[in-house]
């Protein structure tokens, strides 16, 4: 059927579909108008090279929106959330701009908008997909900037969140600079322990001991002071809160070293750990760096709530529309809704009639009839005519916020998981305690004077060393894997949990679909109609309307055009081609005179017919994605049970789930039995993974387990989500669950090491046997095992598809 | 050997230094993204200079 992928987006090309662009000297097959027309404008701005430049496929443009869709962002109450004054009269925007793939990207939105007359600066960040605009307020209208961006392809909204920004942006920046410093200091300190541990064997650097330990005192004590500080804070804070995490191990080992080292350089007596000190330091940072990082990332992409509204609406006063901030509602006014608006408030109509589609809220795919006296939602979208509604909420009354207070409901009562790190470092933490004070009793009996000393070396030889890197490098290490493969970790548990998860519960719409409409069968009923023609024919009648279904047709757009066009809601469409009348839509209303009953058969069946009578059936349906059936099928092989989960009404849901190989499978359900479907999973014990991407999904989201979102996500879900799924391919889920229990299987071995090593030396340190040199080589082997086994984690292949079986029996021989 | 009484302080000076940079690279955003910079030089700077004609020729 397809030739060859759209050059734009890279979807392939459906058969008959005639959309090119000369790129480059040769003409390109584009898979949509949308594509075609973003790929005009990139070409006809001389910007062509970005399909040189670029590494990823872009994404697929929606089709440009009514021309006034951008114009509410010049008003100037709407303005101020995201314009700011910047010098010499000029104004600076903050944007956030979806659909930034690569590097190329940020080439063509620098170039593209360069070249419009009253932009004087332009710097886009691809990393956190925000956009600072420097334009001239007399030549050119924020609006413009939204309209330019939309046409080269991307999605533009405003920041409005920029303080968080900026927040996020100086914890970021302080994070890598206290990395450097302990990252150069250790190699300092390394350089100097590397001649006291030689001197300390043959005694050939007596007299530059006392000097070299001075030294590194003086390298250590910023690396303690200002690269540890973090560690201190967040032990002072566990302890204030009456709980033993990691930090508290963490920051009395470095603390007591530093500490008793200092003691020892300035009296000349005793060993110095400084080199250990800055190394674990070093250590923990990258850790953290690492974590922070993925989740900063999928933290800016999101926008929050108020990005599902729109930010002015179209409200009555009198008889004229003015169009004012959404912030101005209030209740009791009435508002317009044209066609492909978003609901700004909830709502009850006055007039009119019109498809509603609900989808963000209820996961509903078809579209809900709304006459007068039905109610509306804020976040859902008007689809084929215009209404006039009464607002009877707004703001933190609606529906919408309504979901976002389940949210955090949910988020409370998330079963906490305690890091297994953290676990054991309660116990840990009191049996070295207890050792060294068991040390230094004894001692002080003994030897007084030796007594400090073999206590601190129980301390030191113990305990960072076991803990602090054994969980943290396997972590990072995983984390960085999941990247690669297309999962953004964002949540700091997902990966202790991700291994004893039993149960991993889909969202149909958009995530086990692609969340878009697609032609699924045609059956013609009168000779001389191919079906390229029937084709041509209905996309030709659907090119004016914002009706969801229309987006099937999309392909074939323009290669007939219709004239006369009319909608009639919840019937279908009307129009004329080629001087002959269509009509589109329901069986009773496209075939009139001669009723006829739909053929049996999978997705929502379309007539088409002219004045003489039907022509031709078309199915239309969401497809599952390519590599659904993949998934549940690994999912099942790694023995997980499987469960479709969908606020969808339709008989729909059973014929997805039927197709994917899922045979637990429900429809429609709201966010709320969701939500206690979940509760009801969990209180069997039940550890349950959501996948979703909805709004209505949220909720879950938020109260299970684990949950990854989709890329194509609503903003609250990716925010909520402990992971997002970057390339929409479902078999990244079992290879994530199978790399957490390899993870799993090497933090357990890291650690089986470490306890192993420190049941050897502590009883040594106890007795005070350990040579200091000793105790630092036997230290950092012990630490390069640990991140060396940890390393295998990011290389290497996961296995999933033919070690299924034996993960599983591994697995169950793990558990304990 | 005498010399590490030297050596060493002109090695610290020079951590010093190292950091000091580092300070400033972090705080002027020179790590804020490291995808896009790296690559800009890959791309052509005078495309907007030249008329789209002559670009087109040179391909």
């Amino acid at each position: 059927m397809t030739s060859s992928p759209c050059y734009h987006c890279g979807l392939p090309v459906p058969a008959g579909s005639n959309h090119s662009v000369v790129i480059e000297g040769a003409a390109r097959d584009m898979c949509c108008p949308g594509c075609e027309a973003v790929a005009t404008a990139i070409v006809t701005g001389g910007l062509d090279g970005f399909y040189r430049y670029r590494e990823k496929q872009s994404e697929r443009p929606e089709l440009a929106q009514p021309r006034d869709r951008w114009t509410a962002y010049d008003l100037p109450e709407v303005q101020q959330q995201f314009v700011h004054d910047w010098d010499d009269g000029n104004k600076m925007a903050a944007l956030l701009i979806a659909g930034i793939t690569c590097a190329a990207c940020v080439w063509l939105i620098e170039k593209h908008l360069g070249h419009l007359t009253g932009i004087e600066k332009v710097s886009v960040n691809a990393s956190t997909q925000r956009a600072q605009i420097v334009f001239d307020p007399e030549k050119i209208r924020p609006s413009q900037l939204f309209e330019e961006l939309e046409r080269i392809g991307y999605r533009p909204a405003p920041a409005t969140a920029a303080n968080r920004e900026n927040v996020i942006q100086a914890e970021h920046r302080a994070a890598l600079r206290r990395l450097g410093v302990a990252g150069l200091g250790t190699m300092q300190v390394m350089m100097f322990a590397i001649a006291l541990y030689v001197g300390g064997g043959s005694g050939g650097v007596g007299e530059f001991e006392h000097y070299l330990r001075w030294v590194s005192l003086l390298v250590a004590t910023p690396v303690v002071f200002y690269a540890a500080r973090p560690f201190f804070s967040a032990a002072l804070r566990s302890l204030r809160a009456r709980h033993l995490s990691m930090d508290v191990p963490v920051s009395l080992a470095i603390g007591l070293a530093y500490g008793a080292s200092f003691y020892a350089t300035v009296f000349g007596i005793g060993e110095v750990y400084f080199e250990s000190i800055s190394m674990f330091t070093f250590f923990l940072l990258l850790g953290r760096a690492v974590e922070m990082r993925a989740r900063h990332r999928a933290g800016l992409a999101s926008g929050g709530l108020a990005q599902l509204l729109p930010m002015t609406a179209a409200r009555y006063e009198g008889s004229e529309v003015a169009h004012v901030p959404v912030a101005a509602l209030e209740e009791g006014n009435r508002i317009l809704l044209r066609p492909g608006d978003t609901v700004p408030a909830d709502g009850e109509v006055l007039e009119g009639e019109s498809g509603v589609d609900e989808s963000l809220l209820s996961g509903e795919s078809a579209l809900q009839q709304k006459s007068a006296g039905s109610p509306v939602y804020a976040g859902s979208v008007n689809g084929d005519s215009s209404l006039v509604v009464r607002v009877t909420a707004a703001g933190k009354s609606t529906r919408l916020s309504a979901i976002e207070r389940l949210v955090e409901r949910a988020q409370l009562e998330k079963p906490s998981q305690v890091a297994l790190a953290d676990r054991v470092a309660g116990v840990f933490v009191a049996v070295v305690l207890l050792a060294a004070l068991g040390a230094f009793t004894v001692w002080w009996q003994l030897e007084p004077g030796r007594a400090f000393w073999v206590a601190l070396s129980v301390l030191v030889v113990t305990c960072p060393c076991a803990l602090s890197l054994a969980t943290p490098a396997a972590l990072a290490s995983a984390t960085l894997r999941l990247q690669q493969l297309g999962l953004l970790v964002a949540g700091g548990n997902l990966l202790e949990t991700l291994p004893s998860i039993s149960r991993v519960v889909f969202d149909k719409t958009g995530t086990l679909t692609r969340g878009e409409p697609r032609i699924l069968k045609i059956e013609l009923l009168r000779d001389g109609w191919s079906e390229q023609r029937v084709k041509d024919v209905a996309a030709a009648l659907e090119s004016q309307t914002h009706h969801p279904l229309a987006r099937a047709f999309r392909a074939w757009r323009g290669n007939l055009t219709a004239s006369q066009l009319k909608v009639h809601t919840g019937c279908g469409l009307e129009g004329r081609i080629e001087g002959l009348d269509y009509r589109l839509g329901r069986a009773d209303f496209a075939a009139v005179l001669q009723p006829i009953t739909s053929p049996r058969g999978e997705g929502q069946w379309l007539l088409l017919a002219d004045t003489s009578g039907a022509i031709a059936w078309i199915a239309l349906g969401d497809r599952l994605r390519n590599t659904a059936q993949d998934a549940v099928r690994q999912l099942g092989n790694l023995g997980l049970s499987v469960e479709l989960l969908s606020g969808d009404q339709s008989s729909e849901v059973q014929r997805l789930a039927f197709k994917a190989g899922i045979t637990h499978f429900r429809a429609g359900a709201s966010p709320e039995d969701k939500l206690s479907h979940m509760k009801q999973l969990q209180a069997e014990n039940e550890k349950v993974l959501m996948v979703g991407d909805g709004l209505n999904d949220v909720p879950v989201l938020s109260g299970a387990d684990a949950s990854v979102a989709m890329m194509s996500a609503a903003d609250l879900a990716q925010s909520r989500a402990d992971a997002i799924l970057l390339n929409g391919d479902l078999q990244v889920l079992p290879q994530a669950i199978a790399l957490s229990r390899k993870c799993r299987k090497v933090v357990r071995q890291n650690l089986a090491w470490a306890l192993g090593y420190n049941a050897i030396a502590l009883p040594l340190a106890v007795c005070g046997l350990v040579a200091p040199w000793a105790a630092a080589i036997g230290m950092s082997v012990s630490s390069l095992v640990v991140v060396f086994n940890a390393l295998r984690l990011s290389r290497g292949k996961v296995p999933v598809e033919n070690t299924g079986s034996q993960m599983s029996g591994l697995e169950s021989g793990l558990a304990d | 050997m005498e010399s590490l009484y030297f050596l060493i302080p002109i090695a610290m000076v020079f951590v010093v230094l190292a950091i000091k940079l580092f300070f400033w690279a972090v705080n002027t955003g020179q790590y804020d993204d490291l995808e896009t910079e790296g690559r800009r030089i890959l791309f052509e700077d005078d495309a907007q200079k030249q008329p789209i004609a002559d670009v087109d020729r040179e391909k």
